[in-house]
């Protein structure tokens, strides 16, 4: 039957073109990238820029491999890394159990309003000296910055997703006898799934801004700590790589969470 | 003793600005293995008056009581089947069917094979693995059912539970609905809009007039009838006769709202 081949000779086309799209795009962000950094480059060797200020992909590069062989790089990424991942972790867990303790008590939900909303408007990062005076001049203050930052946001946040649930699914599980904690383990919560991820996606970047303020006001290791110090030194081939080196760890970890959604999506289908 | 007892039944939703009385002294009782239908124009209080049986709303004035006991919130007695099915999306149709019995702790492999069988005789076969979103809304309102009768209550309230299906299937699942609980004894609540399907099943009809919901007027349904199956009652002169009774007075209702 001719209009059997037809339609399957059009599918192939149609994601052979697809795949064209995809390789085309691709293309573009590798030329991207790789003309910023041989411009960047460029404009550094016939001083277009300012060498000290902008320093170059190759000066950069060098100092990255000296780093690395004398070890003291690794060090400082695992330290920054662990505090991230810490006060990442902890600051969306705490703001999960908040909004589930909101949801619990109304009554508690309604007095406590305005001071989220207080406490939320408040730059949590200028909190950091008194951390610092309280927790002592280490990572414990720095996970504190890190976890602070995002955990009202992700309570506010969280708690009125928890709100919206279509209240029906609580009727149906009440019409079984089901508990309130019954009812928010098998409704509330996994309603909000596609919420807290959203929320886990913001957080990244918080707990980063958190982690590297923190690092800044301790200065004592960390990627946040090695920028304040090329500052000081005035050595900004130092500043640029630590920044290169946060940009890539953060896309990682964002690219994790990215990874953790499909598998929670994927069991919600 | 009866099974089912409700006394002097008024209840009033409050707001902000408004009061609506949806139910104004209802009475009404449902002695052990009765089925019992409600009907009435929409709006003139059926859920509520179910809601209240089930301990979901406790009523503004008036007593319900389940075995000679004052229901309580939250107990599992009864089993309700809402008017919409809310099947959880993100479960599969296995374990939409099973909710009731994992929150009340009597998941057993037992009562699994059981609830299984019975999705597969309301004709739902190979589905048990699929989402709801991948079933018709008829489907969806069988593994309603399925999962309220799956916890094997004593009373059950059923709240237009084959609204959505087609006319066949609706009079095979009337069949094996009426024949399940009469072959366990069990009470039951129908709340319909169609009267041939409250005849056909029930033992005594209660008509409701809106605003406020009050009882018009209960028709005892005629013993020929009521020890037949659904599908024989309907083919009996009775029936008939019954039927343009309740219309009638159904049409007098709907008059008097236009006035
Ligand atoms: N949660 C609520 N808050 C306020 N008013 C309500 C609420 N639920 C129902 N009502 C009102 O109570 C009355 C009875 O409602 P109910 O849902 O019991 O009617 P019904 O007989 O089940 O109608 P239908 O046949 O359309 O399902 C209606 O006037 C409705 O507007
Ligand atoms: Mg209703």
């Amino acid at each position: 039957m001719p209009t059997k081949m037809n339609i399957k000779l059009l599918h192939d086309e149609y994601k052979k073109a697809l795949i064209r799209k995809r390789r085309q795009v691709l293309f573009f962000q590798m030329l991207i990238f790789l003309l910023f950094f041989a411009l960047w480059e460029l404009s550094s060797r016939l001083k277009w820029i300012d060498p000290l200020i902008f320093s170059s992909p190759s000066k950069i590069w060098d100092l990255f491999l000296s780093f690395m062989t004398d070890g003291s790089l690794p060090s400082h990424i695992s330290t920054t890394l662990f505090e991230t991942i810490l006060g990442f972790l902890i600051g969306t867990g705490a703001g999960v159990i908040f909004a589930a303790i909101l949801w619990w008590s109304p009554f508690l939900s309604k007095v406590l309003d305005p001071y989220l909303v207080i406490f939320n408007a408040m730059p949590k990062v200028a909190l950091g000296p008194i951390f610092i005076v309280i927790l002592g001049p280490n990572m414990t203050s720095i996970i504190t910055m890190g976890a602070i930052i995002a955990v009202i946001i992700t309570t506010i946040v969280v708690y009125s997703s928890f709100r919206n649930v279509d209240p029906n699914y609580v009727k149906v599980l009440q019409t079984f006898g089901a508990t309130r904690f019954q009812c928010f383990w098998e409704a509330i919560l996994p309603s909000s799934f596609p919420t807290i991820i959203s929320s886990l996606k913001v957080n990244v970047g918080l707990a980063w801004v958190g982690v590297i303020v923190g690092e800044f006001l301790v200065s004592k290791q960390g990627l946040g700590y090695l920028i304040i110090y090329g500052f000081q030194v005035f050595n900004f081939t130092l500043v640029l790589l630590s920044l290169l080196i946060i940009a890539l760890f953060a896309t990682l970890m964002y690219k994790g969470v990215e990874w953790l959604e499909k598998k929670l999506i994927k069991s919600n289908e | 003793m009866d099974v089912l007892q409700i006394q002097n039944i008024s209840h009033v939703y409050f707001s902000q600005k408004t009061t609506t009385t949806a139910l104004l002294d209802v009475s009404l009782s449902a002695k052990k293995g009765e089925f019992i239908s409600i009907i009435g124009p929409s709006g003139c209080g059926k859920t509520t008056l179910l809601s209240i049986m089930a301990g979901l709303i406790s009523p503004t004035k008036g007593d319900v009581f389940i075995d000679g006991e004052p229901v309580q919130f939250g107990n599992r007695k009864t089993g309700y089947m809402l008017q919409q099915d809310y099947l959880f999306p993100w479960k599969t149709i296995e374990e939409n069917a099973l909710l009731g019995l994992k929150l009340s702790n009597k998941l057993n492999e037992e009562n699994k094979m059981k609830t299984i069988v019975l999705l597969n005789k309301m004709g739902l076969t190979n589905v048990e693995k699929m989402y709801p979103k991948q079933l018709s809304g008829g489907m969806r309102q069988r593994v309603s059912l399925v999962r309220t009768l799956a916890t094997d209550p004593k009373l059950l309230l059923l709240d237009e539970p084959f609204s959505a299906l087609d006319f066949q299937t609706k009079l095979k699942l009337e069949e094996l609905v009426f024949n399940t609980l009469k072959q366990f004894q069990k009470t039951a609540v129908l709340v319909t809009h169609d009267i041939g399907e409250a005849i056909a099943m029930s033992d005594r009809i209660y008509l409701l007039s809106n605003g406020p919901g009050t009882i018009h007027e209960i028709f005892d349904v005629p013993e020929k009838i009521r020890n037949r199956s659904p599908l024989e009652a309907r083919s009996q002169p009775e029936y008939n006769v019954l039927f343009q009774r309740i219309w009638k007075e159904l049409e007098s209702l709907a008059n008097k709202d236009e006035y």
